[in-house]
């Protein structure tokens, strides 16, 4: 789709726009994240289908949940016929991070209008808040940042629901034996692995891992729940052992 | 699980997440969180992430119990490593896709 000769004064007043330019600059910076994206999206949508979950329940649930890491965790527990009650909690918690982000955003977007405020807390992301809070705190940081974190939310949320989708199209036809389902813990250990930063992390994910195989047979997957909570009480007590060391990794990275 | 309840869970998710999500961007200036509890929060990825991948991996097979001979155990290892050098999604899945599926046709 080339633009007409007619679209061409509109196309560059739309560019020349700092609010629009800044959009753009927010979509350009997300698409590097997108090879990342695809796998992930394909194993949800595949492992949601290969649960007998019709297309519209997986869209449904794709559109309801916008939260990879939550999704993947439900589809689990649905398969073990974990208890709903449960699951909704189980999903909450690991929602969490994006109270962090709310809190660490909050600052940045309060002059937008609130349509804006309600579609972007719908759209915030892991991806979207990571490369947006950078932009955030630069030092040439400017009052049009806000359209850059729309632009990156917006082309995440495109970027997710597509893979989805495509898995879901893909998916019936790949066979049990190629053991798809691994890419599910893969996945978690590709976001797990870049979020060790520091002893105090490194020392929340080796007990709540412990702890969470060790606690496997508690009913009702709450073994889940207490390895969080330890793991959470192991990295603040490694933090209190060690303040200086930790002090400077557990604020923004610079990257 | 009834199609009713099935779709109730996917909503309250939707609102308990989207709640989370605009709590302080909506309510901004009148909500403050405890410093202790902020700084709990920043240990849920690694604890939370930390405890769905380990049992997964090292508890899957036929006996849903730990095995040294469970094939995925070395096929994450090398994923992990892959993931801590690399810090790219799709290349630790297929690092950990790629080992197991090798491990599979040899053993």
């Amino acid at each position: 789709m080339s633009p007409s000769p007619d679209d061409q004064p509109k196309l560059d007043a739309m560019c020349n726009n700092p609010q629009s330019h800044a959009f753009l600059s927010g979509v350009r910076a997300l698409l590097p994240l997108v090879p990342g994206v695809i796998p992930f999206g394909l194993v949800t949508g595949i492992s949601s289908t290969d649960q007998g979950f019709s297309f519209i329940a997986t869209i449904g649930m794709t559109l309801l949940f916008y939260a990879g890491s939550a999704q993947l965790v439900a589809l689990q527990l649905l398969s073990e016929d974990v208890f709903p009650l449960v699951i909704l909690f189980t999903t909450l918690i690991i929602n969490l991070r994006f109270m962090m982000y709310s809190a660490s955003i909050a600052p940045y977007v309060h002059s937008l209008p609130r349509r804006w405020k309600w579609l972007l807390s719908y759209m915030l992301s892991d991806q979207a808040y990571a490369l947006s809070i950078v932009k955030f705190t630069s030092t040439d940081s400017k009052s049009t940042d806000r359209f850059f974190f729309a632009g990156t939310a917006i082309a995440m949320w495109l970027a997710w629901n597509i893979s989805v989708v495509l898995g879901v199209v893909l998916g019936t036809g790949i066979p049990k034996t190629w053991s798809l389902d691994f890419a599910i813990p893969l996945s978690f250990l590709a976001i797990l692995m870049p979020a060790i930063r520091g002893f105090p992390h490194l020392a929340a994910a080796c007990v709540g891992g412990v702890v969470a195989v060790m606690a496997a047979d508690t009913p009702y997957n709450l073994g889940l729940f207490l390895a969080a909570v330890c793991g959470i009480a192991a990295g603040l007590t490694a933090e209190r052992c060690r303040p200086a060391a930790s002090a400077d990794k557990n604020e923004k990275e610079p990257k | 699980m009834s199609e009713f309840t099935l779709w109730g869970l996917f909503i309250a998710v939707a609102l308990g997440t989207f709640a989370l999500r605009f709590s302080f961007i909506g309510l901004h200036g009148r909500l403050h969180l405890p410093p202790t509890l902020k700084r709990a929060l920043v240990y849920v990825p690694a604890s939370v992430l930390a405890a769905l991948v380990l049992p997964a991996v090292s508890l899957s097979g036929p006996e849903q119990s730990f095995a040294l001979d469970n094939l995925r155990i070395p096929a994450a290892a090398v994923a992990a490593l892959i993931a801590w050098k690399s810090h790219n999604t799709l290349l630790t899945i297929l690092a950990g896709m790629g080992t197991l599926w090798a491990l599979q046709t040899l053993i």
